[in-house]
């Protein structure tokens, strides 16, 4: 097990800087394609000559490296490694540094993601386990039917829609029923409150994770439907084991090895969604604040911003690999 | 119907066999309609015996064991009386049966990798037997699952019951399932298969150990198989089965010296020999049939060379050949003089 | 509850024809044969293809659909419901709605085609590739393929667009085919492993057959299902993502139509009490994705031989 877990972290290394590069490629491909680099970051604004100088300096954009399109820039690429293994990951043109602007939000993003996957894993096994057990009977087609819609509605029509069903027409017949205690207010409530920061947070955690439900589900049926058909599952039956423990131990325990796979993969959907999500709702996360530096055209909260977002997927990822070995023990001398 | 050659009395008595399958009718629903599985079945048997059962691929010979074990899936309908100590089990409430199960009667089939859980250890899948079926704690089912281990002559059982079924090789992974078949102490013991997914050497091992221990306690052991060499050491008895029928039961010297049954003599000139070596290989002609659509007639007569008209028309009973001796042919008066 | 006696014994029936028995026998056919057949028999496949047959040619020839000019928009009929003659009422900018939706097809269906015609092509190359010849062609695709999948899509897209700015269709295809390959690689490359231990392709080895030739006329027939089955359900998926690349401000804009553009320029205005302004996009939209998808899952149980 210990040299599974070394060959990954082996693994993990040259990834994380392959991917690292590809950001910056992309970075430098965009800046040199749009032929003007000081335009590239600032988008369509034009602030003032002070503050253009000084950007310019920081983020060495008078390299000349950048006026070559398709040229790698492998300097810079070292550059913007050694600041980041600094724990520079640079600022936005206020200059406060994009750790700052993070660490008051990463708390909020950090629980909408948890209700998230929480919500996705808990719901989306039981609804899997209903529909494998009940195959072709009626739960299994309402559980099909559910997750075949939920699959069609992109996060953030899903979001729109639930925002306006819930967050208008339920929040205000909530509020004017007195005998509903408070907290179903929040609950219902169209953007996040700071002082609830767990309860508003419960529906756009269900949106965001209501597609990955759906995916979840279908695997955890699918899986479910094939182990219980194994050979293995028959033995357990022979052995006299009642029907729960047969289902519920021998055959869920190895359908559930893909749904982990799954949730790891899907983490790099859920940051995007998380985007989506917290947009729509105006949540004050790291969603929202790449959303506003899109809009704003702030270019380098952005570009640094998604490079630790991709930091914590990764890293992510391989926890979820060492699970999996965990899961199954056959991989471990893979 | 059955012919028994064993005397029945009245009561539960010393007569009564250890297990007695009579007229089993198993039938499956399908895309393809209704398909005959096992079309009256009868055998028993008793304490210390083995009966071997002999067939081909889709004879029904393990839709038969796994109805004893009534492990079939719910397309099936199974009709007959599968009588353990005098009691049908096919009467019981599933509460008992699966009480019976690997307490009375266990099995243990033919692929182990696929049939052990890849995700448990193989400790955990026999220590859970002790547990729920005896309500022992981990620690005593752990240790039980150890003493199984030794028993079955795995080597290092202290450590091995750590490891999970894809660590052992083809002959060990056996023997583990010999060792959870028989943690519960069953009286009556099938083997679908046991040996034909393991290499010749292997093979001979993993037979020699079902025999001592079917000695040591005194088990019924049925032994399903294709494999007419691995049964003539090891079987008292023999019940050849073709379409879902015992065509033949004798015992076991009395079936390789003067089978009574076509499709018996078929399969014993069909093994390869040694001394013939050079003439061609006996086959038996044509394929089994098409289980949801059953030839008229004797099941076998489109590939019997000793058909006749009857054949054709009449499905034969199980004529009493001698003492303890059946056969399903109109003519095997004819067959044991050829 | 477990189906091998039963299917051990049919199969084998199967594999081995019915013996001299008054019945006939049932013809061979080929998995795509027995495919074709069952799909045309499931009304789960027929309808949604008819759905999708129906928005391609809204997509082709939007007149055939609507006679109504989509760029006619007056300001004064901003946000007007539905009335006679406009049955989806009026859009922000005062724009008939139905006419809006019906010409907004095209967009989606052309990058929702480009991009998985072109995922596919790499996925199939690089997966096949990969899996066929495994060795340090296989370590390379595999962690160029990890590099990019740890970029997830929607940042990646963030990026890009942000910074090139443009928001055409091609702009936005090429992103989307640049950062959605790897599944389609992944899965080619699973499929192909699978495939090429079988025996028959052993066999073909044995009688002197060519790794070209192998792979072409004996690996990549058997081991496409899966990667047919994804595509189908990735043209779902690409519309999906236009829609929500458009509603984060990266991916189509105004004046070209399309559903995406309809969704976000609706949206706040929705919420304030125009609940139409959403309502004919979104349901063009989910229709649309989730026929794809019921197309892919209805191909997905025709080709699993597991599940026959």
């Amino acid at each position: 097990m210990g040299r599974y877990v070394l060959r990954r972290l082996l693994q993990f290394i040259p990834v994380l800087i392959g991917t690292l590069f590809l950001i910056h490629y992309l970075t430098t491909l965009g800046i040199q394609f749009t032929g003007n680099p000081v335009r590239a970051l600032f988008g369509v604004r034009q602030p003032p000559d002070s503050v253009i100088a000084a950007v310019s300096a920081k983020y060495h954009l008078n390299d000349p490296c950048l006026q070559q399109p398709g040229n790698p820039c492998f300097g810079l690429f070292v550059d913007r490694l050694a600041s980041y293994a600094r724990g520079d990951f640079g600022s936005d043109f206020r200059d406060q540094s994009v750790l700052d602007l993070l660490s008051r939000r990463w708390p909020v993003t950090g629980r909408l993601t948890l209700i998230a996957i929480v919500f996705e894993a808990v719901f989306g096994i039981l609804l899997g386990v209903l529909a494998g057990i009940k195959k072709d009977r009626f739960a299994d087609q309402g559980v099909k039917v559910l997750t075949v819609l939920l699959i069609s509605v992109p996060v953030f029509v899903l979001g729109v829609l639930v925002q306006l069903a819930l967050g208008v027409y339920v929040g205000n017949w909530i509020g004017g029923k007195e005998w509903l205690p408070d907290w179903t207010g929040e609950v219902f409530s169209v953007t996040f409150q700071g002082d609830h920061p767990w309860l508003s947070l419960i529906i756009p955690g269900m949106v965001l994770g209501a597609l990955s439900l759906a995916s979840i589900a279908r695997l955890t049926r699918t899986g479910l439907i094939e182990n219980l058909s194994s050979d293995y599952v028959r033995t357990a039956q022979a052995k006299g084991l009642t029907r729960k423990r047969v289902i519920g131990v021998h055959a869920l325990r190895n359908s559930l090895i893909p749904v982990a796979t799954y949730i790891g993969a899907d983490f790099g959907f859920l940051i995007g969604g998380a985007i989506i999500t917290e947009g729509i709702f105006n949540i004050p996360g790291v969603g929202g604040l790449v959303y506003q530096s899109i809009i704003g055209g702030v270019v380098p909260v952005t570009v640094a911003v998604v490079t630790i977002l991709v930091l914590i997927f990764l890293s992510f990822n391989l926890l979820v690999d060492i699970l999996y070995a965990v899961l199954d023990p056959r991989i471990r001398y893979d | 119907m059955s012919t028994q050659t064993v005397p029945e009395t009245g009561e539960l008595g010393t007569a009564d066999p250890l297990l007695a399958v009579d007229d089993l009718h198993v039938q499956f629903r399908s895309r393809d309609g209704l398909v005959h599985a096992v079309n009256g079945v009868s055998f028993t048997v008793n304490a210390g015996e083995t009966l071997g059962v002999i067939g081909e691929s889709g004879s029904g010979k393990s839709v038969t064991s796994q109805a004893i074990m009534g492990i079939l899936p719910p397309t099936a309908s199974v009709t007959g009386e599968i009588r353990y100590r005098g009691e049908d089990l096919l009467k019981l409430p599933e509460q008992r049966r699966r009480a019976i199960r690997a307490e009375s009667v266990a099995i243990v089939f033919q692929d182990a990798l696929s049939s052990l859980n890849p995700v448990f250890t193989v400790g955990f899948q026999i220590a859970e037997l002790f547990r729920k079926h005896r309500g022992m704690s981990r620690s005593e089912a752990k240790q039980e699952a150890v003493r199984m281990l030794d028993l079955v002559r795995i080597p290092n059982a202290k450590e091995r019951v750590r490891s999970f079924p894809h660590e052992f090789s083809g002959g060990m992974r056996q023997r583990v399932m010999i060792a959870m078949a028989l943690a519960l102490d069953p009286d009556v013991l099938i083997a679908d298969e046991p040996t034909t997914a393991l290499d010749v050497t292997i093979q001979a091992q993993v037979m020699d150990l079902l025999r001592d221990l079917q000695a040591e306690r005194d088990m019924g052991l049925i032994l399903i198989t294709h494999d007419m060499g691995v049964v003539a050491d090891v079987c008292d008895e023999i019940a050849v089965m073709y379409a879902g029928r015992v065509v033949e039961r004798a015992p076991v010297r009395d079936i390789y010296a003067t089978p009574a049954h076509p499709y018996t003599r078929a399969l014993l000139r069909s093994i390869p020999r040694v001394d013939r070596k050079g003439s061609a290989l006996d086959v038996i002609e044509g394929l089994p049939p098409n289980l949801a659509r059953i030839p008229q007639g004797c099941s076998f007569h489109p590939r019997c060379p000793f058909v006749q008209e009857r054949c054709r028309l009449d499905e034969p009973p199980l004529y009493q050949v001698g003492y303890g001796r059946d056969s399903a042919c109109h003519y095997w008066e004819e067959v044991v003089d050829a | 509850m477990t189906e091998r006696p039963m299917e051990a014994v049919a199969q084998e029936q199967r594999e081995v024809q019915d013996g001299p028995g008054p019945e006939d026998a049932q013809p061979g056919r080929s998995l795509w044969g027995d495919a074709v057949h069952e799909l045309i028999r499931n009304p789960l496949f027929i309808a949604p293809l008819l759905v999708v047959l129906a928005i391609v040619s809204m997509a082709i020839v939007p007149q055939l659909w609507t006679s109504v000019d989509p760029q006619a928009c007056q300001l004064a009929d901003s946000k007007q419901g539905p009335s006679p003659g406009h049955p989806f009422g009026f859009t922000v900018y005062g724009c008939d709605m139905y006419s809006q939706v019906v010409y907004g097809a095209r967009p989606d269906i052309i990058i929702a085609v480009v991009c998985t015609v072109g995922t596919m092509a790499i996925g199939v190359a690089l997966g096949t590739l990969a899996a066929y010849f495994g060795g340090w062609v296989d370590v390379l695709i595999s962690r160029l393929t990890d590099i990019f999948f740890g970029l997830p899509f929607i940042l990646a897209a963030l990026i890009l667009l942000s910074i090139v700015g443009s928001h055409s269709i091609w702009a936005l295809s090429a992103m989307l085919i640049l950062f959605g390959w790897t599944q389609m690689t992944r899965i080619m490359r699973g499929s192909v492993l699978e495939t090429k231990n079988r025996d028959y392709i052993e066999a073909a080895r044995a009688l002197g057959a060519k790794s070209p030739r192998i792979i072409f006329r004996h690996v990549l027939p058997n081991a496409i299902a899966p990667a047919i089955v994804i595509s189908t359900i990735a043209l779902g998926t690409f519309v999906s993502a236009e829609a929500s690349l458009t509603y984060l401000g990266v991916g189509l804009e105004r004046p070209t139509i399309s559903w995406g553009v309809l969704i976000s320029g609706g949206q706040e205005w929705a919420v304030a009490g125009h609940p139409h302004l959403l309502i004919a996009p979104c349901a063009f939209l989910i229709v649309t994705v989730l026929s794809f998808i019921l197309l892919g899952d209805a191909l997905r149980d025709a080709l699993d031989p597991k599940l026959r």
